[in-house]
């Protein structure tokens, strides 16, 4: 069993194999892989007995739930309101100069991706981001630049 | 069911409790408009067109999805609700490719009509369509689908997924950049679909079509060296009215025949003598196939046998049950078995070089166009069915030669390969294959006709999404001893939904049976993909009364007693399962991804 | 009406950490008692819609069912509203006894917490608080489980229906109503669905009893309620207030000297301009709001507000129903248009319109309430919107 077939197994046996276990399995594949790739989805649908392209309409559905590969660092600058009011700009700006990439894009060594998100609930203290679960707010241009460094040297 | 009483512009009617208000507003004479919704599927309640005023409610609500309760009172044409349906529509354009004369729906959309009737003129909102990036999938031989014309009613996603199970069509992705997509949004010919054509029967606009072939076919028409032949399925003759002013259940096979001729076929002959062979191939098979589980006690031969005319069910099986492929009769569909022998025996017979024929066909059917274009169907050493059309155009062929069809006189089809029985046309209607099959099947084992009053099977006819019969076989003839005794047990399914459940049934070992018949569409090829918009519950009931009116009025009913069946054996095939059948007949299908 | 200055109240997030003893005294109270204070309360939803909670467990203890749900809506995803996460990070016992006290009213053996996708670094923590909760329930001998189930990042999934939805494995679409959860909600059960904060509350009316609750806040707005701050404010934060203040006491307190909006209620909700200050009262029968106070003062657009605003709309509408699809679309194309003078200032009350039909002709709250920001901050900042 490859890999893929071997994560998609274990989390169906984890979470069951009803059309309620979608949501949790598609979720453990992305914790695992960072984004669902095309067999990942074709295995939940053998497993759920779905088609695949109700796994797939599921899975676009959330944000979270990426169908594009993904970098192990998946960065999401919040773009709502509060963190553009109060300088998500310089913010995106600092970590597109440091990682050479732009909102969308991955770096070429596959360790960062960097998007824009909607309202992430830390608007007493925009701009903010995740990167992967982690949530970093109050950013600033070298607030930023620090914690980017430190993810860079992990 | 308890009766309650409702007030609809002013206008009381006592309904049934649980209909909504559509339903009491259609028994009232109100027209409320609508596009999501469809009498075959689940309510959705998303387009917004159907809303109307509810007396205490403080927004509008859609009358399709809204329960009516005792005592209701709605409005149905408040300027609320005008404003309101025209903003939906003007909505509804904007996110739309409204090039209409270039759509091949023009003039059959529901969309367009609601513009018409509401009077959208000069845009009201921004044109959206350039934003959107828009993509047509026209790489498959039957359905092409056109992103730039849906409106997200769903009415397809729907089908595919409560009518079909297949749920090929999805809806992915959210907000403005929603949409109605295949998995991972690849072409249609790469993922599970059936091309049933269930999706673009009730498609509401122009985003699902089945792939016209049209102006292939004038051009045979009007190339002197080619000899065109046409071929005519069971369930056309009942449907094509349609199309051109009659109303549902009114049979025109001798109109239609005139109509072919006028349109310059060379030849007009008939799928129904095709499906009477396939009676003779298929029950044949059956028999051997008993013998050889019964008398020869052979572990490897598969029963149930499944019917294989239908050409949504073989892609089907294909993808969903591969490990029952061999328990599929080997038989190609009637199309086929046509096709086959109009470029071999037919050829021959009219001395006509094979290479010069274009073999037509007009079935009620998308999934026929993917079928014809299948690798396995090219025994006659050409490709056996050069073009498909469905009911709808070979309507719009009748109205481009500007025939009056309804005051067209009868013509019969031509001979060779033109007469057929009524058990071939009642292979149209959902339980006809069955019936058909048992037929004749039961006089070559007991030397009787089947005991029903009339030939008529009643057991395996109906609208039920799954049916079974059991014929109990006595007094055999002596060749036919070993089946004395035998409860001959059948099964019929229609709509893929219901197939599945069958076949998940059968697989679970909680049902056997020695004969399956399953059709894809709900209804049988009567209510298929290529047959006139709109097709529900009522139409097709219609359509069936029709199919079994034409078979009461044939002069033989039996398969086997068709003389050119007869005939053909004696002059081409040799007999049953021959060489030259088993050549030109019968095919073997393969296994296709599951996902 | 008597005119209520700023109160800073402190009920839903006083440690208590003796919730047992208050659950305990609780579970041996008859239903009815229990539910005749809830409804006494007068407390209504915190999560912005207000329906009176004794209405809806009641509706929901009604119905005849083995299966019911206790669900808590922890999907807080209206812009500027952060309430629900800072109470599950420091009460979350509060919130399970709420849930645990609901149960047992309307007869729910299990309930749930959905909670957003941009949470689930709380995950861990609130899983661990849940496992101490079964422990202290099973020592009440009262038989309940709640668990925990993640969203991915869908704003719609807030909407009650669509939260059952992505529950079921589902895109998270909104359903036709009726039926209503009460009668029809999580697997086709009768449910209770609570926002976090309504059901620390009631927990808390279990507690100090519905008098308490009832002097504080206005005939139509009871109680008090937690408060998401941000925007142009040196104190940015989260702040328990008495219903019923005037938005003129709140901009004295919270703003920066130099407010002239205050967004009430997040995207969807509405937009009240300096000159209305003195007259907006917040709560259910002024300006209601899930929580969300947003300051902007004299240096902002509001124009790129609304945009901000209608392309998080346009992005995070389920997309099911026309209205709200193309509306959003429309509305947001529409502003732009206006301001790149490609549509004469005109169009933006067409766009009124169609915001107006958006409220009446949508499917859920989410289309219906685009129109609130919209109508609001056209209406009052019409200049901005052209120049």
């Amino acid at each position: 069993m490859d890999e893929v077939k071997a994560l998609v197994n274990g989390l169906a046996n984890k979470h069951g194999r009803t059309r309620e276990s979608l949501l949790p399995i598609l979720q453990g594949v992305v914790d695992k892989m960072r984004y669902l790739s095309s067999e990942a989805m074709t295995e939940v649908a053998r497993e759920l007995d779905l088609s695949a392209a109700q796994v797939f309409g599921t899975a676009t559905f959330y944000s979270f739930l990426d169908t594009q590969p993904r970098g192990k660092y998946v960065i999401r600058i919040c773009k709502t309101i509060s963190c553009d009011m109060h300088g998500k700009r310089d913010v995106l700006q600092t970590i597109e100069e440091i990682l050479k990439i732009r909102i969308g894009e991955t770096t070429s060594n596959r360790k960062f991706t960097l998007l824009e998100t909607n309202c992430l609930g830390w608007c007493h203290k925009a701009p903010a981001m995740l990167i992967n679960d982690e949530p970093y707010t109050e950013l600033n241009a070298d607030k930023v630049r620090d914690i980017i460094n430190e993810y860079i040297r992990k | 069911m308890s009766k309650i009483s409702i007030k609809i512009d002013g206008i009381s009617i006592d309904i049934e409790e649980g209909q909504t208000i559509l339903e009491a507003a259609k028994l009232a004479g109100i027209k409320i408009p609508s596009l999501c919704y469809h009498e075959d599927l689940r309510v959705a309640g998303n387009c917004r067109v159907c809303l109307v005023e509810l007396k205490g409610a403080r927004n509008l609500v859609a009358s399709c999805a809204m329960p009516a309760n005792d005592g209701m009172e709605v409005s149905t044409n408040t300027h609320r609700v005008r404003e309101a349906r025209k903003h939906v529509i003007e909505l509804l354009l904007s996110e739309h490719n409204a090039d209409c004369t270039k759509c091949y729906k023009n003039g059959k959309c529901e969309l367009q009509n609601l513009a018409s009737e509401y009077i959208v003129g000069e845009h009201m909102f921004l044109d959206l369509v350039p934003d959107k990036h828009y993509s047509i999938d026209r790489y498959n031989p039957a359905i092409v689908k056109d992103d730039s014309r849906c409106i997200r009613c769903q009415r397809c996603v729907r089908t595919c997924e409560q009518l079909q199970s297949v749920s090929a069509l999805g809806v992915a992705y959210k907000g403005a950049a929603m949409k109605v997509s295949t998995f991972y949004e690849n072409e249609l010919f790469e993922v599970v679909c059936t091309n049933c054509g269930q999706c673009v029967n009730r498609c509401p606009t122009g985003a699902l079509v089945e792939k016209t072939y049209i102006d292939e076919v004038w051009d045979a028409l009007y190339d002197p060296n080619k000899h065109v032949v046409v071929q005519t399925a069971p369930a056309v003759r009942v449907a094509l009215g349609e199309e051109l002013g009659f109303g549902p259940g009114q049979r025109v096979t001798g109109k239609m025949v005139t109509a072919l001729k006028r349109i310059g076929f060379d030849s007009i002959l008939d799928t129904d003598f095709t499906a009477d062979l396939t009676i003779m191939e298929e029950g044949t098979e059956l028999l051997r196939r008993l013998k050889r589980a019964i008398v020869d006690k052979d572990p490897n031969v598969s029963l149930p046998m499944f019917t294989s005319c239908s050409p949504g069910w073989i892609k089907f099986i294909e993808h969903t049950f591969p490990e029952y492929l061999d328990n599929l009769s080997t038989c190609k569909s009637p199309q086929q078995m046509f096709g086959a022998l109009v470029k071999t025996y037919y050829a021959q017979k009219r001395n006509i070089d094979p290479a010069n024929i274009v073999s037509v066909s007009i079935m009620p059917c998308t999934a026929k166009k993917f079928e014809a274009d299948r690798p396995e169907m090219r025994s006659s050493g050409y490709k056996d069915v050069d073009y498909v059309l469905t009911t709808r155009e070979l309507a719009t062929m009748i109205k481009q030669t500007g025939i009056d069809f309804l005051t067209l006189a009868d013509s019969s089809y031509d001979s060779i390969m033109g007469k057929s029985t009524g058990a071939a046309v009642i292979f149209g209607a959902t339980g006809g294959v069955m019936e058909a099959a048992l037929r004749t099947a039961y006089e070559i084992v007991t030397g009787r006709e089947v005991p029903f009053d009339a030939l008529n099977i009643t057991p395996v006819r109906g609208i039920e999404g799954m049916r079974e019969a059991s014929i109990k076989i006595e007094n055999t003839l002596p060749a036919w001893g070993f089946l004395e005794g035998v409860e001959l047990k059948t099964a019929v399914a229609h709509g893929l939904a219901n197939a599945k459940l069958l076949m998940e049934n059968i697989h679970a070992g909680a049902k056997s049976y020695h004969f399956v018949e399953i059709m894809a569409c709900p209804g049988g090829c009567l209510g298929g993909g290529g047959q006139p918009i709109p097709t529900n519950a009522d139409i097709r009931k219609k359509r069936a009364e029709a199919i079994y009116d034409e078979d009461m009025n044939m002069p033989l009913r039996k398969s086997h007693e068709n003389p050119e069946i007869s005939i053909i054996y004696e002059e081409f095939l040799g007999e049953p399962l021959g060489t030259k059948s088993h050549e030109l007949l019968h095919t073997h299908y393969k296994e296709r991804l599951r996902y | 009406m008597n005119e209520k200055t700023l109160k800073r109240v402190d009920i839903i997030f006083t440690p208590e950490k003796n919730y047992n003893e208050v659950l305990e005294r609780t579970f041996r109270r008859p239903n009815s008692d229990i539910l005749n204070d809830i409804l006494d309360s007068g407390l209504r939803g915190r999560g912005g819609a207000g329906f009176p909670t004794g209405m809806k467990w009641k509706y929901t203890a009604d119905q005849e069912s083995e299966n019911k749900y206790v669900i808590c809506n922890a999907d807080e995803g209206e812009p500027g509203t952060f309430k629900d996460r800072q109470i599950l990070t420091q009460v979350p016992y509060k919130v399970f006894s709420g849930m645990a006290i609901c149960a047992k009213i309307v007869g729910a053996k299990e309930g749930y917490i959905y909670l957003r996708g941009e949470y689930k670094y709380l995950q861990a923590e609130i899983e661990e608080e849940l496992n101490i909760f079964h422990q202290t329930l099973d020592k009440l001998k009262f038989h309940f489980r709640i668990y925990l189930r993640m969203g991915s990042g869908a704003y719609i999934c807030g909407e009650e229906s669509a939260l059952f939805e992505s529950m079921e494995g589902k895109r998270g679409e909104p359903r036709n109503k009726p039926p209503y959860p009460t009668v029809s909600g999580f697997r086709g059960q009768p449910t209770v669905i609570n926002n976090v904060e309504t059901l620390v509350y009631a927990m808390m009316i279990c507690d100090m009893g519905p008098e308490q609750f009832k002097e504080l806040g206005s005939k139509d707005s009871r109680g008090s309620k937690v408060f998401s701050v941000s925007g142009d404010t040196p104190i940015a934060g989260i702040y328990e207030l008495e219903l019923g203040m005037h938005l003129e006491n709140f901009v004295e307190d919270f703003g920066d000297g130099d407010t002239k909006a205050v967004q009430v209620g997040g995207a969807s909700g509405f937009c009240v301009p300096r000159k209305k200050f003195s007259d907006t009262i917040i709560g259910f029968e002024g300006v209601p709001t899930g929580g969300s106070m947003k300051l902007f003062n004299s240096s902002r657009s509001m124009y790129h507000v609304l945009q901000n605003y209608l392309e998080f709309f346009e992005e995070e509408s389920c997309g099911q129903c026309t209205p709200c699809r193309v509306g959003c679309q429309q509305l947001l194309k529409g502003i732009e248009a206006v301001k790149k003078g490609k549509k004469n200032s005109a169009y933006l009350d067409r766009l009124i319109r169609l915001a107006t039909t958006m409220k009446y002709a949508s499917k859920c709250g989410l289309g219906q309430s685009v129109g609130n920001s919209f109508v609001s901050i056209v209406t009052n900042f019409r200049e901005e919107m052209i120049y």
